[in-house]
């Protein structure tokens, strides 16, 4: 199968290339999914993920508490990466961000991916009037600009903010690229054999959507999934980063910013800001290669198949 | 459906966008807990100590609420909203810098935010697209994998990471620019045109850096997929040369899809000036806003959402509309 060449997601794009699996190879349980992209995606996810995740149970401290230790000490054996202007652990601090930047961007990723696969299918197996009307929504959502929306947003609910608001307000914005995506899946499926011969065996609507469109767009909906995920994370880190997030609160945004608010750049700081920026360059190569490995795997076992 | 129904369903989206964002950018404070109103009023009453009578407060409100088109039930704020935005383009004075009329403010800071967005985007996109199409035309060979590594390797990472890095490369390791720029307003010299281009290259770089690593990647998927086409079997048996099929038969083709998808990203293209801007302290609309941000100036941050929204469809429309010179295939449907 080959992607519309029209469909100009540049999600789908980016994930476009359907390398035709080699028809000689062995399908051995789901080893079929390995290649080179997926293993060491999941291997930097797996370390990264794990460890946000384990590793604060044996925080000697909450590391957003300010003035727990000595400010400005250099990197040693007690503190990994030294601390920061505001007495806090430079590397139990980065592991908290890890941990609540990737909740936050699971939790926004299925938010936006239950939208966007209900839009986004019905609008596409539907059609007519209804999918005119939510395209141009669709559409609308993808071409107004989110930051300045986001700044607006953050300026009026500043301090009284949670940090599950900001999630939820990222969903709200967020849905639109996704939808379209899967909209564009489902009308490539509308006018297949298997669906018309659902539909004359008298499935309704509900249940063609759910059992034959579904399963087919699952694999799409995945790797949107892991793109949300970097989507949202970025946003988030994006309104930290110039202080209009929950800043208090470690994610790899807000690090930054109280960084560069108390001029790490100029005093030699360097752990308080190479270390972030490090550890995100990491995360999202691992979170980028996992999708697009993913995809290539899925292209590959339908060349297959 | 010929190029004049393209034009008109293009125009209409166009309208369609315009209103449902300028909808969204009024409905936004209304449904929000708070009312910008009552935190000027705070904002003032704590300057003269408390000494301000209720009776000057009550009438300081009206005058906020009549200043800010507050006045009268929602339906009546949303029109004369819609009339002032559209028909005057006056958004009010700015709080922080009374009287200063809001459109002046974002007047004076388009041109900076549109030279560096256009410069930037028109390089990225050239130059990813360039480096896309090899990679994929050659995709058999080792050497074309480099240049997607490269791809894979910046399109992930975000803007923000991108500038800091930047600025901790190429100005502080390497001295090569200055760490807090300074942009120089008022009567443009030539010695001041060049300090502003000098000044205006790390955040440019940190733009196209972001916009190359994506126009790759989307590149070399279309041109691999449009390698494999017949037609291009077809020009190698007929005797083309390997740049001949490359820009005219792939790259042409391919170039439509990127061109769409150019149109649709402009709002992230957008986010990313924004927040350059911000990083780097240059005078552009994305600097005014945080300032306004900080300083809970609103007037200013509608009238610059207002046109952020107007300039992103705008652009959008406009490459949509040279579409149809690119693609013959619009013109005689």
């Amino acid at each position: 199968m080959s992607t519309d060449i029209n469909n100009t997601d540049p999600v789908a794009l980016v994930v476009a290339p359907p390398v035709a699996g080699k028809p000689g190879r062995k399908k051995g349980g789901l080893l079929w999914l390995l290649n080179a992209r997926l293993a060491i995606g999941l291997v930097i996810l797996l370390v990264m993920g794990l460890g946000s995740f384990i590793l604060p149970m044996f925080a000697p401290a909450d590391p957003s508490v300010q003035a727990t230790y000595m400010r400005n000490l250099p990197m040693s054996g007690v503190h990994w990466l030294g601390t920061n202007a505001l007495g806090q652990d430079i590397f139990w601090f980065l592991v908290f961000a890890i941990k609540n930047s990737l909740m936050l961007g699971i939790l926004v990723a299925v938010g936006v991916t239950i939208v966007a696969t209900i839009v986004g299918l019905s609008a596409g197996y539907i059609g007519g009037m209804f999918e005119r009307i939510v395209m141009l929504f669709v559409d609308t959502f993808i071409t107004i600009p989110l930051l300045p929306i986001l700044i607006i947003l953050g300026a009026l609910i500043r301090g009284n903010t949670s940090f599950f608001t900001v999630g939820l307000i990222i969903i709200i914005f967020g849905w639109a690229w996704d939808a379209r995506t899967v909209r564009a899946m489902a009308l490539s499926l509308r006018e297949r054999e298997f669906i018309n011969m659902a539909r004359f065996s008298g499935a309704n609507t509900v249940d063609i959507l759910a059992k034959e469109i579904f399963p087919y767009v699952s694999a799409y909906i995945l790797v949107g999934f892991i793109n949300t995920v970097l989507f949202a994370i970025n946003t988030e880190a994006t309104l930290a980063v110039i202080g209009l997030s929950k800043v208090e609160v470690p994610t790899l945004g807000s690090i930054i910013f109280w960084a560069l608010s108390y001029n790490a750049l100029f005093t030699g700081q360097y752990p308080w800001i190479v270390a972030p920026i490090v550890a995100t360059v990491t995360l999202f190569l691992g979170l980028f290669l996992t999708s697009t490995g993913f995809n290539q795997a899925f292209a590959s076992k339908r060349g297959v198949s | 459906m010929g190029v004049l129904a393209y034009v008109a369903k293009r125009f209409g989206l166009y309208l369609a966008v315009l209103f449902i964002g300028l909808t969204i950018t009024f409905m936004l404070p209304r449904l929000m807990p708070i009312n910008p109103v009552d935190g000027y009023i705070g904002q003032i009453q704590s300057r003269a100590n408390g000494t301000l009578t209720p009776e000057a407060i009550a009438e300081m409100r009206v005058n906020l609420e009549t200043l800010y088109g507050l006045k009268g039930d929602i339906f009546t704020q949303y029109l004369s909203y819609l009339k002032r935005v559209v028909i005057d383009f006056d958004f009010g004075p700015s709080f922080t810098y009374y009287p200063t009329e809001v459109s002046t403010m974002i007047v004076t800071a388009l041109p900076w935010t549109l030279g560096l967005l256009l410069t930037a985007t028109v390089i990225a996109w050239l130059l990813g697209n360039m480096v896309g199409l090899v990679a994929g035309y050659f995709h058999k060979k080792k050497a074309a994998s480099v240049l997607e590594f490269v791809g894979i390797l910046l399109y992930p990472i975000p803007y923000y990471i991108l500038a800091v890095t930047v600025l901790l490369l190429l100005a502080y390791i390497f001295p090569i620019f200055p760490l807090s720029p300074t942009f120089p307003v008022g009567e443009m010299t030539w010695p001041k045109v060049g300090m502003i281009i000098y000044n205006s290259l790390l955040p440019a770089i940190t733009l196209v850096l972001a916009g190359f690593g994506w126009n790759i990647l989307s590149m070399k998927a279309l041109a691999v997929a449009t390698t494999e086409e017949p037609y291009v079997t077809y020009a190698r048996l007929k005797g083309a040369s390997n740049w001949t099929r490359m820009t005219r038969y792939v790259f042409r083709n391919a170039l439509l899809p990127q061109v769409t998808a150019l149109a649709l990203s402009l709002g992230m293209i957008f986010n990313g000036a924004l927040l350059t801007e911000i990083i780097f302290s240059y005078p552009g609309i994305g600097l005014i806003m945080r300032t306004a941000a900080t300083g809970g100036d609103y007037n200013v941050l509608y009238g610059a959402i207002t046109l952020s929204i107007l300039a992103v469809a705008t652009a959008g429309l406009v490459i949509d509309l040279i579409y149809p010179l690119l693609d013959p295939r619009i013109r005689s449907k």
